[in-house]
Formats: structure tokens, C-alpha cells, sequence
């Protein structure tokens, strides 16, 4: 609570103390019982009025304060002083309430501003500098303490350490870092003194690019913002110029003055509008805010509305559903060939090449792997290489076929890999893109939401695709795709008119397909700009969990904004028709504005 | 040239979505967008235009609200 509510919760006390000694003290003079009423209205109201007033010179004339000073006069001229006070009274607890709820949802997005390093040591010549982090270059080198925050992006040129990226991804478990790896600003140092030689600016650095868009997530609105806007554009005049009728026409008509204008009061108290412009921006800022703290970015209130309508979720598949790396699955050895062995010399040939294949198998082999004496890499083909006197052939079926040698065809889904030791053939090595372990859950996970469909979209060849597809009950493959034909694929998907397509990409060289969809949703963007500049809803960390997840969050926001709206709408209506025709008096009234308006709040606090 | 300026006392959603309508308005403004939440406002215009324009969205923004105050 900021010392200004403070100040008005004392007011508030104040002056409900001084009602009820007013209520309680017998006067029969209606003047001094005026008096006595006055004390505590002008308590708690004397700020509405003043402003009010003020208002009223810069021509503005349906202004909520005004609203209120008008029906509290008015009732006071009815000599319904309790009434008079005890409007005021809970307009003012319910502005304090909304005070409160909104300086909470402006610390939380502070907290989350909080990200924003202060101060960057830079090494120039030879010496530590603490400067402001926009003041370093690209390529100067940095020095990271254990507990501070990495101010900039680089890469890790000296030291190991474990960082926090909880900040950005809502991950808990600390992630180990060292030289040669890139370090990520926003992330905090947790054990050892890092240096970083710095890869970008600070205004290109995931940190600054974050802190940008979740201050710019209020500003682009959703649907049900637009409709808050229209609505109380014509409902706030029509219900004041139905006071006014109400007020004015049935005295003229058949009399009977304070009865008529004491109903028009009532009409204007329930007019204002506050429960809902309020708590609908407040219930998308809650959700969005909830969502960053897991590391899922929203970059408007429309991506979170768009997100709850979501029917089909288009994958990528490579670096998406799957990890994007290569990986021994499968290994077929001819009759009287050891398996272990198999593997050991076709390591052992592929010992100094760099081809993400070549590296798998190396890393697959369990046996002593030796050093070739002499090795030639045939561009397109494979290998050939000389080990222990004998010559080792790894290669695709080309190779063998240009060497003379009978393969047996691997049977198995991925990329074959044969091996022949001096002319004979010793079988094939399976290497396959190995599929994420979250990927498995994830179909089943994002059913249970509103998704009704799945589809992968791979460059990959049908059976490949599809095979990744049924393990991973993904309904529809689209396979053998051209960079530029994930656009048009997606194209097919799509709905006139509707929400209803979120694409899921790493970002990569995917940016285009995650434009195209009603809500691109870019993975493992942790350092990656593209992927934040073209994505709608941003993962930090590449855990496909998070999916699933944001979508029941946006569902859940949603639900809430819908409740508000109608919870809210639905009183005031009703309490407008029961005053008209003089069921309900002031107390109701005051309860359909204040007390809606705090409901909505607290409920929108929820989402 | 877009710049961001921070507000004070803007303390209702509907004033911050009035005052981005008006603010739109003033002759000069390519795009203005008044954030509530942070209680901020930015405004794209020509360099040369900004004093001018500043000053008529103050006068825009007491007219929603008269304790509303853009601090430049």
C-alpha cells in the first residue's frame, strides 16, 4: 500500500466512524442532522468533490466523480443523509481497492523489469571498469561475479559456472556453463567468475528485447478490450440520460418529485463503468504476468485471447518435436560380426570428421576407438580410411556400390550408415533424429485443452516423417516440404476470419511460417532474436511442456475476463431495472457499482 | 522518432484508452500509445514537432483527467 491509500483508508475509517455516531446521536432539528453528515462526507468525499469541480472546468462531463458528487447532493437534498454518506463511503472503498490492485499488477511487471542489469565490469586495458551496460561494445570482454547478473550476451571465454535462468524461463534447476558456450544476459552467475566476450549490444541483448516486449504487451488489445471500449462509449450516456428521464418525466406526468429524482439517483450511481473497464485489461495483464513468470512470453492481451482459440497446433519437427541432433538408433551387424566391433571401426574411421553423423557414432561407440593412420573423405559418399593395415569404407549406399560391395539395404527408419573392412561387407549403422522426451505426453497434454488437431511439418522424406508422426500420435505429417512450402502447408490449415492455427518453430528459419499462422509460437528462444521478433507467444526454454500449459493459462484468463463481463454487465442491468420501478433503493445501487468493482478486481487478481 | 514518456496519477484504464485517442488526434502524431499499466505514453512524431505535440497532450490528458501529469 502506497502512503496516498494509506491516507485514504484512514479517511475511510474515519468517516465510517463519524456516520455512525451521526446515525446513533437523536437530532430533530433536520439541520444539525445535516451538519452532523456533512462531517464525515466531506471526510471521506471532499477529495471527489474538489475534483469534481475541477473537472468540471476542463469539460469533461461524465466523470465519475462528478457522477457522485451529483447523486450524494441529490440525496442529500432528499435528506437521505445516511444514504448520502454511505456512497460515498463505499465509492471510496472501492477506488482504494482498485488503487491497491492495480499497484500490484504495476510491481509485478516492475519485478519483472527487474531483469535489467545495472552495471557491467568491462575489462579495457587490463583493468575492470564498472560501466552502464550500454556503454560496452560488441567485443569487449566482460567479467561475471558469482551472484551477479550477466548483463550482456557472449560467449564464454574463461571459466565454468552454474547460471539461474529462472528469471527468463521460470526453470528452478541452475544450468551449467563453460568456456565456449554462450552466456545469456538476464541469467544470474551462480558459482564461479565468468568472461564473457560480448556478442551484441545492449539493445539487441535478450534481456533488453524482453523487458521491450512485456512493456509493450498492454498495448496491443484483444477483442474483448475493443468490445469494453464500445460498450461503455454508449453505455455510461444511455444510463445517464435515463436518469435524467427518469428523474424528469414521471414528476412532470404525475408528480410525486423526491420519489422520481431519488430513482434517478440510483441509475446514476450503478452508470459507471468501472468494474469493467477495469478488470478486463487488469484480468489480461494478471495472465500475462502469470505466463512470464514461466517463462512463456504473451506480447498482447490479443496473442492470450488468440491462444485460448486455438483448434490446431502445427509443429516442425526438426529441433521442435525432435532434438534436432543425430543419434545412433539402430545397429545391424552381418552373421559373425560383433556389434560392439562394428560400431569401434566405423568410430574409428570417422574419428576426425566433423559431420554431425560421423560425431554420433563416435559418441555411440562403447569400445576402444583407434586412430586411423591415413583417412579420405569422399564429398557425398563417406569415408574411407586406413586402421591397423586394414581399409575401413563408411558410407551411404552409393560408396558401396562404386567400391564393389553387396550391402544388405537397413530395413530400419533413418539415415543408413554401411561399413566394409577390406572388401567385406560388416552391416549398417541406423542414425536417426532422436525425438524430445517432453514430445512423447504432448498430443495427449495439448487434447485435453482446446486442441482438436495436430499436424508436423518436416523437410524430412515421407517415411521418416511419418514414423516420428505415429510415435508420437501426431494425427497428420506433411513431409518432403521445401523451406517455402511450410508456409504454404500452413496456408491450408487456416480459417478465414478465425482464430484458430498456432504454429510451433524454433525460430530458426522458420520465421516466415510463424507469421503466417493466427499465433506463431517460437521455442528455446533464449538468445535466439529472430525467434522473439517474429513469434507472437515466445517460450524461453525449448520445453515443449510449456505448450499445453500456456494454452490452459489463456483459457483460464479468458474464462475470467467472460465471468467479469458477464457477472458485471448482468447486475448492473438488473439493478437498473428493479430501481426504476423503485424495488431496490441506494444500498443496492452502491453494492452493483463498489461492490462489483471489487468483486471483478479480486477475480481478475485470479487469472 | 518515437519517444516514451512517463505519466503520473493516471489512475483509470478507460482515461488511459481517452487520452490515447486524443493524444492520436494532435496534428503531427504518427502513433501514440498510452500504456496503463506502466503508466506511459509514446508518441511517434517528427523531432521537431515534439514540444509542440507535448504540450497539447498534456492538455489532452488533464481534459480526461485533470491530476494527470506527463513528465518531459
Amino acid at each position: 500500500m502506497t502512503r496516498s491509500d494509506k491516507r485514504d483508508l484512514i479517511s475511510i475509517i474515519v468517516a465510517a466512524l463519524l456516520l455512525a455516531v451521526a446515525v446513533l446521536l437523536p437530532f430533530e432539528d433536520p439541520w444539525s442532522s445535516l451538519a452532523a453528515h456533512l462531517v464525515p462526507y466531506i471526510v471521506v468525499g471532499g477529495k471527489v468533490v474538489w475534483k469534481a469541480v475541477r473537472q468540471l472546468f476542463f469539460g469533461r462531463v461524465f466523470d465519475e466523480n462528478l457522477l457522485m458528487t451529483i447523486a450524494t447532493v441529490g440525496a442529500f437534498l432528499l435528506g437521505e443523509n445516511v444514504e448520502a454518506v454511505a456512497v460515498m463511503l463505499f465509492y471510496s472503498v472501492g477506488e482504494l481497492f482498485e488503487h491497491i490492485a492495480v499497484g500490484r499488477s504495476r510491481r509485478n511487471i516492475a519485478a519483472l523489469m527487474d531483469l535489467r542489469p545495472d552495471v557491467a565490469r568491462v575489462v579495457r586495458d587490463e583493468v575492470e571498469v564498472t560501466v552502464s551496460p550500454d556503454e560496452v561494445k560488441t567485443g569487449e570482454v566482460i567479467v561475471v561475479r558469482p551472484g551477479e547478473k550477466i548483463p550482456l550476451d557472449g560467449k564464454i571465454i574463461e571459466g565454468r559456472s552454474s547460471v539461474n535462468t529462472s528469471a527468463l524461463t521460470g526453470e528452478s534447476l541452475p544450468r551449467d556453463i563453460a568456456e565456449g558456450d554462450m552466456a545469456v544476459s538476464g541469467t544470474v552467475n551462480l558459482s564461479g567468475v565468468l568472461k564473457i566476450r560480448v556478442e551484441s549490444e545492449f539493445e539487441q541483448s535478450t534481456v533488453a528485447r524482453i523487458i521491450e516486449l512485456v512493456s509493450g504487451a498492454a498495448s496491443k488489445k484483444s477483442r474483448s478490450e475493443a468490445f469494453i471500449t464500445r460498450f461503455s462509449k454508449y453505455y455510461t450516456p444511455a444510463v445517464v440520460i435515463s436518469a435524467l428521464a427518469l428523474a424528469l418525466i414521471p414528476s412532470v406526468i404525475v408528480g410525486d418529485v423526491s420519489k422520481w429524482v431519488s430513482r434517478g439517483l440510483v441509475f446514476l450511481v450503478v452508470s459507471c463503468p468501472c468494474a469493467l473497464v477495469i478488470s478486463v485489461p487488469l484480468s489480461f495483464f494478471s495472465g500475462i504476468g502469470r505466463a512470464s513468470r514461466r517463462g512463456i512470453l504473451i506480447k498482447g492481451s490479443g496473442y492470450l485471447d488468440g491462444l485460448s482459440r486455438i483448434k490446431t497446433v502445427v509443429f516442425d519437427k526438426t529441433g521442435t518435436l525432435t532434438k534436432g541432433e543425430f543419434e545412433v538408433s539402430g545397429v545391424e551387424a552381418e552373421n559373425g560380426i560383433d556389434r560392439v566391433e562394428l560400431l569401434s571401426s566405423a568410430a574409428s574411421a570417422e574419428l576426425y570428421s566433423n559431420h554431425p553423423i560421423a560425431r554420433s557414432i563416435v559418441r555411440a561407440a562403447v569400445d576402444e576407438i583407434k586412430k586411423p593412420s591415413q583417412v579420405s573423405e569422399i564429398p557425398g559418399l563417406g569415408i574411407e580410411a586406413e586402421i591397423d593395415g586394414m581399409t575401413v569404407l563408411v558410407g551411404n549406399d552409393r560408396l558401396m556400390r562404386e567400391k564393389n560391395i553387396d550391402i544388405k539395404p537397413s530395413g530400419k527408419i533413418g539415415t543408413p550408415v554401411y561399413v566394409a573392412r577390406d572388401g567385406k561387407y560388416l552391416g549398417c549403422i541406423t542414425v536417426s533424429d532422436s525425438i524430445k522426451e517432453e514430445a512423447r505426453g504432448l498430443v495427449a497434454a495439448l487434447k485435453k485443452t482446446s486442441v482438436q488437431k495436430t499436424v508436423m511439418l518436416t523437410g524430412d522424406r515421407a517415411e521418416i516423417g511419418e514414423a516420428v508422426a505415429r510415435e508420437l500420435s501426431v494425427d497428420e505429417a506433411v513431409c518432403a516440404l521445401l523451406p517455402e512450402g511450410k508456409v504454404s502447408a500452413i496456408e491450408g490449415f487456416l480459417i478465414p476470419h478465425k482464430i484458430s492455427v498456432a504454429f510451433v518453430g524454433d525460430g530458426i528459419n522458420d520465421a516466415p511460417v510463424l507469421t503466417r499462422a493466427d499465433i506463431g509460437i517460437a521455442m528455446g528462444a533464449m538468445g535466439s532474436d529472430a525467434a522473439i521478433e517474429a513469434a507472437d507467444v515466445v517460450l524461453m526454454d525449448d520445453n515443449l511442456a510449456k505448450i499445453p500449459e500456456a494454452i490452459s493459462l489463456s483459457r483460464r484468463a479468458m474464462g475470467i475476463v467472460k465471468q467479469n463481463i458477464v457477472f458485471a454487465i448482468s447486475v448492473k442491468l438488473c439493478v437498473l431495472a428493479l430501481s426504476a420501478f423503485g424495488v431496490t433503493g441506494m444500498w443496492l445501487a452502491i453494492f452493483a457499482d463498489v461492490g462489483v468493482a471489487v468483486l471483478a478486481i479480486l477475480n481478475a487478481m485470479r487469472a | 522518432m518515437k519517444k516514451t514518456f512517463d505519466m503520473e496519477n493516471l489512475d483509470c484504464a478507460n482515461c488511459a484508452s481517452k487520452m490515447e485517442t486524443a493524444i492520436s488526434k494532435i496534428k503531427g502524431v504518427e502513433s501514440a500509445g498510452v500504456n496503463f499499466i506502466l503508466q506511459r505514453l509514446t508518441i511517434e512524431a517528427p523531432e521537431e514537432m515534439f514540444p509542440k505535440i507535448l504540450k497539447e497532450a498534456q492538455k489532452a490528458c488533464r481534459k480526461v483527467d485533470v491530476d494527470c501529469k506527463i513528465i518531459y
